[in-house]
């Protein structure tokens, strides 16, 4: 095994295989799952365990696939042309290199993470295919053909905001994270607060299942919001009979804001303990 | 065996390929779109020694490689426990989720047809009813004698679903079995809702494209820049203009309620697919033909609503216009004054649209309703004939033949 569980980062089986799968056969790994359920941390943790670089290509609305390759300067080039500049005889100078560019000609195989890959234009995925396929492609500036020294780790992150197309999707590896279980969310809590109370720990996880358990909700929580409520929790020394106290604050668990993001979600559920007391009456 | 002594680190492979290739055509009997590619890549994954002898780990070694969707999983794993548990047979009424029969089963029925369902108890009981006696029927499948529908006295055969549909009870196809008809109708259906997901819509609309350069000038205008140089005679001048983008400006009309609630989920993607790819879109509601006036909100509150007049002053007729209805009500909803079902219309539904369309000559109506059964609606005809033809089904080829028809002309 190549990457396992470290004391920060709990791995299921699943995704230990899926990534040892992945580094193994030197395809790139596509990740999808609910926000918050650690694909990003994924790679870093896998850069981190194999001691190399993480290099992070975070993709937005208007990222071209051009910029991961290399991107012409042209601007600075006739600048210096104009002042007379010596640099200005080598177009190599002005050609500045992106982050699959860093990524192919690393001195160690490095670890390539392109986040949220579903942001970028629909036509974005077709057009990196051919250099994740090959680990290679041409300069037309200089002529030059850049390829992978080793072909580095590629991670790529969706969020499922637009459909992959199909000739993409057959060149990566897929898995899907689901959301963590009782007992491994347990282990994930207690990697990151070793020394939190057992009694708290079972309170805590019984509000949040039970939040996650309502259907309406537009937004459930997730494993990160889980963590930085129990941080909240733990700095305002909430004992864990107030989180057993089901109407304290007319329905609402202390510090609601860290796992509610929606103000509907609120008022939803200020609602449902409404109606629960009045059954209970 | 000879041969395969001589390689021998390549038999254990030889005898898996075997097994493997009858499970990769499990999986595409059950509908995973999993190519060859991906096979050798899970055969490469097992010779990499990745996982040892643990069912449990080639479950999810294939799986990783084989599926690429997290909505696939299921069929993946039916088609698992086919392969490797020997074939079970399984309860087929109980495995088809019932989200997926009720919007189909409805869009098979026609308004009287929908009223007859009323009588019966609705749709809920009458499926309910349907699953009880397809599993009676698979029990005494073997004694032949007993069909969904051909007694004569079941709802199930009388209803006049559409042939291509849930085929069930129909006279003198006795030798069917009606298990293996609900098994292809479902697959069928999926992969049309397949066929034209957000992507494939947002492709098509695509081909609606004005490019145009507005806005901030933020890249280098190369031609420019070299123009202007010229002209300082050499000194640098540069010139810069904006980017490119789509500058083709759409008005969306969604007819809501009554009939179209079978249809809200295709309406849904269009609209999502829609809202990503053009900057100058509008959208606007109408209940079954517009009138006077149409709704901004799909609540179609009074506070909410633009008269046609009003809009014919707002918008240019540069505007494209899309209609999306089914176009199924009474003919003189759209040619009578007074025909509306909601108010008392002074005008006909028709003048109005002619007067939309006389403002906008560049217009198409979708219609999510199965082409093959418009000819039996008048109003659709009419609609037809009103829209010049330029009607189109909500398919991938009807959108794309609509698309294409809006983008030719200008």
């Amino acid at each position: 095994m190549i990457f396992q569980s470290t004391e920060h980062y709990i791995l299921s089986p699943e995704l230990a295989l899926a990534v040892n799968a992945a580094v193994t056969l030197e395809k790139p790994l596509l990740i999808k799952g609910e926000p918050g359920t650690g694909k990003t941390r994924l790679a870093e943790e896998l850069a981190a365990s194999l001691g190399t670089d993480l290099i992070n290509w975070q993709i937005k609305s208007t990222s071209k696939a051009q910029q991961g390759l290399y991107e012409y300067d042209a601007v600075s080039r006739l600048r210096d042309g104009q002042l007379g500049s010596e640099r200005v005889a080598n177009i190599s100078n002005y050609i500045k290199p992106g982050k699959l560019w860093t990524a192919f000609t690393a001195a160690k195989r490095p670890v390539l993470l392109i986040d949220e890959i579903d942001k970028a234009d629909i036509e974005f995925p077709n057009d990196l295919l051919h250099e994740l396929d090959r680990m290679s492609f041409d300069v037309y500036e200089t002529g030059e053909r850049i390829s992978a020294q080793q072909r580095p780790i590629v991670v790529i992150t969706s969020n499922n905001e637009k459909e992959l197309p199909d000739a993409f999707l057959r060149r990566c590896f897929f898995h899907y994270i689901r959301f963590p279980d009782k007992d491994t969310l347990t282990q994930i809590v207690l990697a990151h607060f070793p020394t939190l109370q057992a009694d708290l720990l079972t309170a805590a996880l019984e509000v949040f299942f039970d939040l996650r358990a309502v259907d309406a909700l537009k937004k459930k929580p997730s494993t990160s919001e889980l963590l930085d409520w129990l941080k909240l929790l733990l700095a305002e020394q909430i004992a864990p009979s107030v989180l057993q106290d089901k109407q304290h604050q007319g329905g609402l668990m202390p510090l609601y804001g860290a796992l509610l993001k929606n103000e509907q979600d609120v008022a939803l559920l200020e609602k449902l303990a409404f109606m629960a007391r009045r059954a209970g009456r | 065996m000879w041969l395969c002594w001589k390689n021998w680190p390549l038999w254990p492979v030889a005898l898996a390929v075997d097994m493997l290739i009858s499970f990769f055509l499990t999986l595409r009997k059950y509908g995973l779109k999993s190519s060859i590619t991906e096979l050798l890549d899970l055969l490469k994954a097992l010779q990499q020694q990745l996982i040892f002898a643990s069912m449990d780990d080639f479950y999810l070694l294939a799986r990783l490689c084989l599926v690429k969707d997290e909505s696939q999983y299921d069929k993946f794993d039916r088609a698992f426990a086919e392969y490797f548990d020997g074939v079970e047979s399984l309860d087929l009424a109980a495995l088809i989720p019932e989200h997926w029969l009720l919007p189909g089963l409805i869009r098979q029925l026609s308004e009287e047809d929908k009223a007859k369902l009323a009588s019966l108890g609705g749709l809920e009981q009458l499926l309910e009813q349907f699953k009880q006696r397809l599993k009676e029927q698979q029990e005494k499948h073997a004694g032949g004698n007993k069909w969904i529908g051909t007694g004569g006295s079941s709802p199930f055969g009388a209803y006049g679903f559409h042939p291509e549909g849930i085929r069930v009870g129909q006279q003198g196809t006795g030798q069917r079995r009606a298990v293996k008809v609900w098994d292809q109708r479902d697959f069928k259906d999926f992969d049309q809702n397949a066929e034209l997901n957000h992507r494939a819509m947002q492709l098509a609309l695509r081909q609606l494209r004005r490019f145009a350069r507005t806005g901030q000038a933020t890249e280098l205008d190369l031609n420019g820049t070299i123009k202007a140089t010229a002209q300082q005679a050499g000194w640098l001048d540069l010139q810069f203009q904006p980017e490119r983008h789509n500058a083709v400006k759409v008005l969306m009309f969604f007819d809501i309620g009554g009939s179209m609630d079978d249809y809200i989920h295709e309406c849904e993607q269009l609209f999502a697919a829609a809202r990503t790819e053009f900057k100058h879109l509008e959208f606007f509601y109408f209940h079954n033909c517009p009138y006077e006036q149409v709704w901004r909100t799909h609540q179609r509150r009074a506070a909410d609503a633009v008269s046609i007049t009003q809009l014919l002053q707002t918008y240019h007729s540069d505007y494209k216009v899309i209609f999306v209805g089914d176009a199924t009500m009474g003919p003189y909803e759209i040619t009578y004054p007074g025909g509306s079902v909601e108010h008392f219309n002074p005008e006909s539904g028709e003048v109005w649209l002619k007067r939309l369309l006389a403002h906008f000559p560049n217009a198409v109506w979708l219609n999510p309703q199965p082409q093959a059964w418009w000819s039996h609606y008048h109003s659709i005809a009419i609609l037809q004939k009103l829209m010049q033809n330029q009607m189109y089904g909500m398919t991938l080829d009807g959108l794309s033949g609509a698309i294409r028809n809006l983008s030719k002309r200008h």
